[in-house]
């Protein structure tokens, strides 16, 4: 395989810029000792930082959205494993259909499932509580985690529970001492893909969530809407970094591009 | 036995047609309500909401910018895109590896937060990006950016870049590596081979990045909300003001079963094109 | 009575019939190989015995009881499987005594069947290991270790070392045969391969479309075929004037079938040749003796016991 010539580096350097520009910029004027928006020049300071601690909504909101990412995605999983065997082990009627429909919140705008649960939950008596987005949640986050664990139901070798069976085990031993064991991986990385993908999301839940359940991201948009100053990057930075640590632990877990593109595309070179 | 998978897919299946068609179907029942400034939402057939979308010209101009918006957007992603995924796909780990993980990362990071970024570079007091344009001689007044479509556009690109370098990729990692050198080897200059060979058979991975990509740009909410400001709506934001600040709820569900719609037929449109384009080459 | 019996065993899919009526006895401490091409319905029959894929019609009988009443679970039966199928979450000690822990064998027990059974299969210093750390050659002994170790009725063998490359298969067969030798048990090799079911088993089935077309010492199946199908499939054959003939009963001698060699191939121990004759193309396999052998285009004469 011939190297990249040096156009393609010149390119793929300024690509890569324009990737991190807008993520660093948030970054650096994080750090501002000024009160007003502005690169720290000839000294940095934290008392963007410290004044976080001053604004509780932003705190609460943080709270928030990590339990709410937790809870959120630990049920999605719960119920995307008994699903994702269905579709890798049974052919029946529907089975297409059912998989399309689990995969569906990825193709249906979040603007439009933002509207429909604010709809539905008003109706219901849920409008503007932590349940109602705990089960919206739920719902965004399901193709993540349903993606992930039937990727790993699918590459489990039948004949290994099949090889447990002849040996003796029971049906349950088989679930507990095999089977489970085997697709932990998936789970695990499902779990995390879908809490990252909870933790950011903000075009469905800027519907749903009333002040006192705002999210994180809700909270930073809000208050993005009405001014733009040095609190909301200093709380855009710390996202960033929580994100940034969660994203390399993830990838030196699992790899981000076998939970990105659904499969191990890096061997075979 | 044949009852097994259905008692499996049971809890999902539960919660989508609770939380999900129950919902989407209340919200199409929705954009035919009456509404009124002091009677509210009233629980009528009308066609009022669907009458004053689809014929108002400001409901024209306002879907039309959407739609722009997200063509440019899409256009800017392929353009740009693919080819970084190809020399993405040439590079040796662990660069490889480090890059991919910066170019697909911030698809992680908060979208308000990329925002923000952008917000930053394009105004404030830094306006970052007209300085660079400038020290570089390709303008010679600042552009606007904060409140346009053009903002817009580029941080939607931003935004949505990852979709398609990850589209593109994943047909590359399809490619066969010898092909190219079988090219190479019958005479291909490096250009042809792009053209003639590599282009072709990653254009499967460009059109369905595009089509993902075109999606999300016309149904984006936070950026062209952060970077179009009040004024400047797009599809979204237009819908977000007439459920939470005009309270006109009937009319915002029209906005968004329309755009719902819209999408439905463009991306099944592009991907029926996909599939008889490509069907044969790549069964 | 036989200790296994398949009686008119069927199992259809659809209107396809994979086991076709498949009757077959097994002795106590025999070894017998199901032998046919692929879809010809020997793994459905090793997974009908092993529990996995329930018969259409006909019955199993294991020592005179009916094994299909009873569950996959408790059959007891020892198998090792093509891909190996072991518990990768698990140590090779643990692999091996799972089915002992299964069975509800003390601990100290277990360590010491398990200890046994490793050192049988020359795995003795291998216990703490995990299956991705081992060889292919040393993951299908440990497969064999955990189906010997639960001193099964029966072991069944699905293609069992189609995963390793053509030298550690022939060392794995001559081990897999005295392994068996030793501990006695009754087998049951499921193999596509005609070299292996013949250097392995005691008897062959050679299967063809859910049917045993015979049934037979290998050795007596090689030599007299029951059916052409029978005889293609264990080894290269030649049909002349109605006869079949194996090419390397056939030698080149001063007066018989008059031909002209085609072509020659030189395979190390032996040459093949392809002669063109009146009665058609056949094939001849000399064993190389270091002596000058006939070369392409010359003039042969073909020779074979029982030619008029």
């Amino acid at each position: 395989m011939s190297r990249n010539g040096p156009l393609a580096l010149a390119y793929h350097t300024l690509f890569v810029a324009f990737m991190l520009a807008p993520i660093l910029v948030v970054c650096f004027v994080a750090f501002t000792p000024e009160g007003y928006l502005s690169f720290p020049t000839d000294r940095w300071s934290l008392r963007w930082f410290y004044a976080i601690a001053q604004y509780p909504e932003f705190i609460s909101a943080f709270w928030r959205s990590l339990w709410l990412g937790a809870i959120s995605s630990a049920i999605a999983v719960g119920i995307s494993v008994p699903a994702a065997l269905a579709i890798a082990r049974y052919r029946f009627p529907g089975r297409e259909a059912v998989t399309a429909l689990f995969m569906s919140p990825l193709m249906i705008p979040h603007l439009v499932l933002g509207i429909a649960f604010l709809r539905f939950f008003t109706q219901i008596g849920l409008g503007g509580t932590f349940t109602g987005l705990v089960l919206s949640h739920i719902v965004v986050v399901i193709p993540f985690a349903l993606r992930l664990t039937l990727a790993s139901a699918v590459g489990l070798d039948r004949s290994i529970e099949h090889a447990a069976v002849s040996l003796g085990a029971t049906e349950s031993v088989v679930l507990r001492r095999i089977t489970l064991p085997l697709v932990l991986p998936g789970l695990v990385s499902g779990w995390a893909l879908a809490f990252i993908n909870s933790f950011d999301e903000v075009t469905m839940t800027v519907f749903i969530a009333a002040p006192g359940t705002e999210t994180l991201p809700v909270r930073m948009f809000l208050y993005i809407q009405d001014n733009i100053d040095p609190l909301v990057t200093s709380v855009s930075a710390c996202v960033i970094a929580i994100t940034v640590v969660a994203l390399v632990l993830l990838d030196r877990a699992f790899g981000l591009e076998r939970m990105l593109v659904g499969r191990n595309a890096n061997h075979g070179r | 036995m044949k009852a097994a998978p259905y008692l499996l897919c049971l809890p999902a299946l539960v919660l989508f047609a609770g939380v999900v068609i129950v919902p989407l179907a209340m919200t199409v029942l929705l954009s035919f309500h009456d509404w009124g400034q002091y009677k509210g939402i009233e629980p009528v057939f009308i066609l009022k909401n669907w009458q004053e979308v689809l014929g108002d010209s400001y409901f024209h101009e306002m879907f039309a910018r959407t739609f722009r918006i997200a063509f440019f957007v899409t256009l800017l992603a392929a353009v740009f895109g693919a080819p970084e995924a190809y020399i993405l796909n040439r590079m040796r780990s662990p660069w490889r590896g480090i890059f991919l993980l910066m170019i697909l990362g911030p698809l992680l990071i908060s979208v308000v937060a990329r925002t923000l970024g952008w917000a930053l570079l394009f105004g404030g007091n830094s306006g970052l990006v007209n300085k660079a344009l400038m020290g570089m001689g390709l303008i010679a007044a600042p552009l606007p950016f904060m409140f346009t479509e053009t903002g817009i556009v580029v941080a939607l690109a931003h935004v949505l870049m990852p979709y398609m370098v990850l589209a593109v990729w994943a047909s590359l990692q399809r490619l066969d590596p010898q092909i190219e050198n079988a090219a190479v080897a019958l005479g291909a200059g490096p250009f042809t081979v792009l053209r003639r060979i590599v282009l072709p058979q990653v254009m499967p991975g460009i059109l369905s990045g595009a089509v993902i990509v075109f999606a999300l740009a016309a149904s984006a909410f936070a950026t062209p909300a952060i970077i179009g400001g009040r004024r400047l709506k797009v599809a979204s934001t237009l819908a977000y003001d007439e459920f939470l600040n005009t309270l006109n709820w009937p009319l915002g569900a029209a906005v968004a079963v329309l755009l719902l719609l819209a999408l439905i037929g463009i991306v099944w449109g592009a991907n029926r094109l996909v599939e008889r384009r490509y069907a044969q080459v790549f069964a | 009575m036989a200790f296994l019996e398949l009686e008119k065993l069927t199992k259809s899919f659809g209107t396809h019939n994979a086991v076709d009526g498949l009757t077959l006895s097994v002795e106590k401490g025999e070894f017998v190989a199901l032998l046919g091409p692929s879809g010809c319905g020997k793994t459905t029959t090793l997974q009908m015995i092993a529990g996995f894929v329930e018969p259409t019609s006909g019955a199993i009988r294991l020592a005179g009881k009916d094994l299909l009443a009873i569950k996959p679970a408790k059959r007891g039966l020892g198998i090792v499987f093509q891909s190996y199928a072991l518990f990768p979450h698990m140590t090779v000690a643990e692999n091996v005594g799972f089915g002992l822990e299964m069975q509800g064998v003390a601990a100290a027990e277990r360590t010491t069947r398990v200890g046994e059974t490793l050192e049988l299969v020359g795995l003795g210093a291998f216990t703490t290991r995990f299956p991705r750390q081992l060889s292919g050659g040393q993951q299908q002994r440990v497969a064999l270790a955990r189906a010997l170790v639960i001193r099964p009725q029966i072991l069944l063998l699905d293609e069992p070392l189609s995963n390793l490359d053509a030298k550690l298969r022939e060392g794995m067969q001559i081990e897999l045969r005295q392994i068996q030798r030793t501990v006695g048990t009754t087998t049951i090799l499921v193999t596509h391969d005609q070299a292996e079911a013949m250097a392995l088993s005691d008897r062959i089935v050679v299967m063809n479309q859910g049917k045993a077309e015979q049934i037979g010492p290998p050795h007596e199946a090689y030599e007299r075929p029951a059916t052409p199908f029978v005889a293609n499939f264990l080894g290269k054959t030649n049909l002349v004037n109605g006869v079949t003939v194996r090419p390397e009963r056939i030698s080149f001698a001063a007066s018989g079938l008059a031909g002209t060699v085609r072509t020659r191939i030189f395979q190390g121990n032996h040459w093949l040749y392809q002669v063109d004759t009146a009665s058609g193309l056949v094939t001849v396999i000399r064993q190389n003796t270091g002596e000058a052998m006939p070369v392409e285009g010359d003039a042969v004469q073909l020779a074979w016991e029982g030619r008029a």
